[in-house]
């Protein structure tokens, strides 16, 4: 096995198996915390000696489920709800989640009534967070957050933890952008697969120790050498999932070199900035974020960011993929497709359901646009 | 004595017409125009004499008068979602679409919303901006995620906490700014006391109208006040809006007087309707509730549009604007409803299980389960939806209302 593999997996084994991941750690004498998409301060968790483990949903068979949610809510959530009500995170000793959209206010509450055996923490980020009054009440909310924390964890939570822990957290987001930069340069070096699997395991692994790997991974990546034939394409969406569905643009040789999914870069594209007051500075960090469809973008900047991002990674196309029932996103696409238009790249758009492990409904679909995009 | 006078009926409809005439005549008296989600701090836009649409209680009308495909259809030629609130559908298209729909709303000059009914509102504001490319405005009230607790004896919230009221004052004095820029004058400190003052009066005189349907038997017939709703929306920051439910009271009172009631037949359940009503089909749901003794007692919108707070006090102006009920959290949502059903003497509860109203919904089977436990009280829900006429069954609702009354006549049995 080259190192490549070896190191990919590492990734896949954390990714596939997150009951065990949650496990060894309970095992070893760690609080584990669960932390729901999109947004959370997850240094605060780190900072207290916990381990933060991510809660993006999967596939499922929805049944119980229904006790909470009609079928019209998006389907990571539909799939959260139905781990829950199944035990699935009867391991952990809390779950963080924001409200950034209606339906996760809903979910936050189901949570509390699902999970009578975890403590939710919930949190609402400011929508008008370019104000200096988004600023103060941000960090407000975060000292509630730390304060629940510190109860959980049973010690105080220093600044200078947190300070670290940040620290930790600014590195591994550098290490990600440095990783899709370098694939992003030379495509295909990594199927659309692995690339996820990179990204996603971030969720699933010590920090350090995913900085680490990712690091050891790009040295390797930017050595090889690949001449690519294939067509270059950007996500754009909440998630690009299952691997059914990336499996199909490996096949038809269109590799994926940038991205602005929720689940990946919006993550890690944001690093917080430096100060002293450590909630202050993850203040200002939600304060930075944008383009974003959670996040108040009254200019709607974010469909004119996806059309630019395309061009800078010189992309033949983006691939919009819809969150089955996420409205923020379903409101955002009229003003994408016009983006795409004025600059003149072809757009797919993609309907997302976690729940269906098929993959098979999108292959005419995207051997059309690779046709599209020609050859 | 035969005096003549106006019904309350007639007012309402004139209010509804000078309301709009004088909204499409704003921009020819130099007025500057927003659009503003149902539930926005008025006060402020009145002392600058801005007229104010709006777009939610459009979609509604459009919707009751069985208008609403040819947008729904546009909307998803747009490039909108058909999962999307049809309210939002419904106006994004006519904004986009040539229309001689009556009555017009007149292009904005800026749009205003604020998010403590749905974050849902953000996304079409936004949308709004863009289309027309005029400046967007978010006065942003967090989720309430903690319980803050209800007044049981006037079923009303308690405070939001101080850091929220904190960021919505200061979101206030910006929001002052932004107006100030907008219409080029100072804004007029007196005048907002003015108009807070009038705000009140107004606020109370639709509750204490409002508060007619929890009597029993009632003089009121609940299922007005989805109509009497619109003037809360549109003019309560007016004296004449006051002057209709100040008269809506006076009318009631000669109702008990006399014995009688709007309502046209026998009394013989009292319900809560929970959510929003059917705007196409809302003479199929009364005539079917009607013709089973089905009378609306009680309801969340006299208290949603009680916006009461002492005149020049910031802080309640805030608390109650970032403290509506669907911005609370479940277990304070499921008190003030376990409240109104006890004040209001409801015999069942009708939910609305809404498919474009995901904020509501997504709470809304874990919150009846509990009310239900709290109230013991049985209920039904429907599938429906404000607008989009294509969501919603006669059928299933017929079934529905029947069980629910099948339940209600053995819970009344059982007791006697
Ligand atoms: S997928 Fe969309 S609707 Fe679902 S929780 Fe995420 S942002 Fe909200
Ligand atoms: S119906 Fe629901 S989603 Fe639509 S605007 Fe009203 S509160 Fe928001």
């Amino acid at each position: 096995m080259s190192r490549v593999d070896e190191l990919l997996k590492q990734m896949i084994d954390v990714t596939e198996n997150i009951g065990l991941v949650v496990s060894e750690k309970k095992r070893a004498g760690k609080k584990v915390v669960g932390v729901l998409p999109i947004y959370a301060p997850e240094e605060l968790v780190h900072a207290a000696g916990m381990f933060p483990v991510g809660c993006w949903g999967g596939a499922a068979d929805i049944s119980m489920a229904t006790k909470y949610l009609p079928p019209f809510a998006c389907s990571i959530m539909q799939s959260v709800m139905e781990y829950a009500e199944r035990g699935v995170y009867k391991d952990l000793d809390a779950l963080l989640v924001s409200t950034p959209c209606d339906t996760l206010k809903a979910i936050s509450q189901n949570l509390i009534y699902a999970c009578p055996d975890q403590k939710i923490i919930i949190l609402t980020y400011p929508q008008n967070n370019k104000m200096e009054a988004g600023v103060t009440f941000a960090k407000s909310e975060f000292a509630k957050v730390k304060a629940q924390l510190e109860a959980i964890a049973g010690t105080i939570i220093s600044d200078q933890a947190i300070n670290e822990s940040i620290e930790i957290y600014n590195d591994h987001r550098r290490a990600l952008m440095e990783f899709s930069e370098i694939i992003a340069n030379n495509p295909g070096v990594i199927s659309a697969v692995n690339r996820h699997y990179v990204i996603k395991s971030g969720f699933y692994m010590e920090k350090l120790e995913h900085t680490k790997l990712v690091r050891e991974l790009s040295e390797l990546l930017k050595e090889k050498t690949n001449n690519w034939t294939g067509k270059k394409i950007v996500f754009a969406g909440i998630m690009a999932e299952p691997n059914g569905l990336l499996e199909i643009f490996d096949e038809f040789q269109l590799a994926v070199v940038g991205d602005e999914l929720a689940q990946e870069s919006r993550q890690f594209r944001t690093l917080v900035p430096e100060g002293s007051d450590p909630l202050e500075r993850l203040a200002r960090q939600w304060q930075n974020r944008e383009a974003c469809s959670v996040i108040l973008d009254s200019e709607k900047k974010r469909a004119k960011h996806i059309a630019t991002l395309a061009k800078a990674k010189q992309a033949d196309g983006v691939v919009f993929c819809q969150m089955k029932f996420c409205d923020p996103e379903e409101f955002d696409y009229p003003s994408i497709k016009k983006a795409c238009e004025d600059a003149e790249i072809p757009l797919l758009h993609l309907e997302i359901d976690q729940l269906s492990d098929s993959a098979g409904q999108y292959r005419t679909r995207i051997q059309a646009f690779h046709e599209l995009l020609g050859n | 004595m035969s005096e003549r006078k106006i019904s309350s009926k007639l007012l309402l409809q004139k209010q509804q017409l000078d309301y709009y005439l004088d909204l499409n005549k704003a921009r020819y008296n130099g007025r500057k125009v927003a659009w503003a989600s149902s539930i926005v701090p008025q006060e402020f836009m009145e002392v600058m004499n801005i007229a104010v649409a709006y777009p939610e209680n459009h979609s509604a009308a459009i919707a009751a008068r069985k208008g609403a495909l040819p947008y729904i259809d546009q909307a998803e030629k747009m490039g909108y979602s058909s999962d999307i609130c049809s309210y939002a559908r419904i106006n994004l298209a006519y904004a986009g679409m040539k229309t001689n729909e009556m009555p017009p709303l007149p292009k904005p000059d800026f749009v205003v919303c604020t998010n403590n009914i749905c974050n849902v509102l953000i996304k079409w504001y936004e949308s709004l901006a863009q289309h027309y490319k005029v400046p967007f405005f978010l006065i942003d009230v967090p989720f309430n995620h903690e319980s803050c607790g209800i007044n049981e004896e006037t079923t009303t919230f308690n405070p939001v906490p101080q850091d929220r009221i904190d960021y919505v004052k200061a979101q206030f004095e910006e929001f002052i700014q932004f107006l100030e820029g907008i219409c080029g004058k100072k804004f007029d400190y007196e005048k907002f006391n003015e108009v807070m003052a009038i705000s009140n009066r107004t606020a109370k005189a639709w509750s204490k109208a409002m508060n007619y349907a929890s009597m029993a038997p009632t003089p009121l017939d609940g299922f007005n006040m989805f109509n009497y709703m619109a003037m809360m929306v549109c003019l309560r920051g007016k004296k004449e809006s006051a002057m209709l439910y100040e008269l809506i009271a006076a009318e009631m009172e000669e109702n008990i007087q006399e014995g009688k009631s709007q309502f046209p037949g026998e009394q013989k359940y009292r319900v809560m309707w929970d959510g929003i009503a059917c705007w196409p089909y809302l003479k199929h749901n009364y005539t079917n509730m009607l013709k089973n003794g089905v009378v609306i007692s009680g309801s969340t919108y006299p208290k949603a549009w009680e916006i009461v707070y002492e005149v020049g006090n910031m802080d309640e102006l805030a608390s109650i604007y970032a403290g509506i009920g669907n911005n609370r959290n479940l277990a304070d949502q499921r008190d003030i409803r376990a409240a109104i059903q006890r004040s209001c003497q409801c015999d069942g509860v009708i939910y609305h299980m809404n498919r474009s109203c995901k904020v509501m919904d997504f709470m809304q089977p874990e919150m009846r389960r509990q009310i239900s436990e709290i109230t013991k009280t049985p209920f039904v829900s429907f599938d429906g939806d404000q607008s989009d006429p294509k969501n919603f069954s006669e059928a299933q609702f017929e079934t529905r209302v029947d069980a629910l009354v099948e339940n209600m006549q053995g819970n009344k049995e059982g007791s006697v």
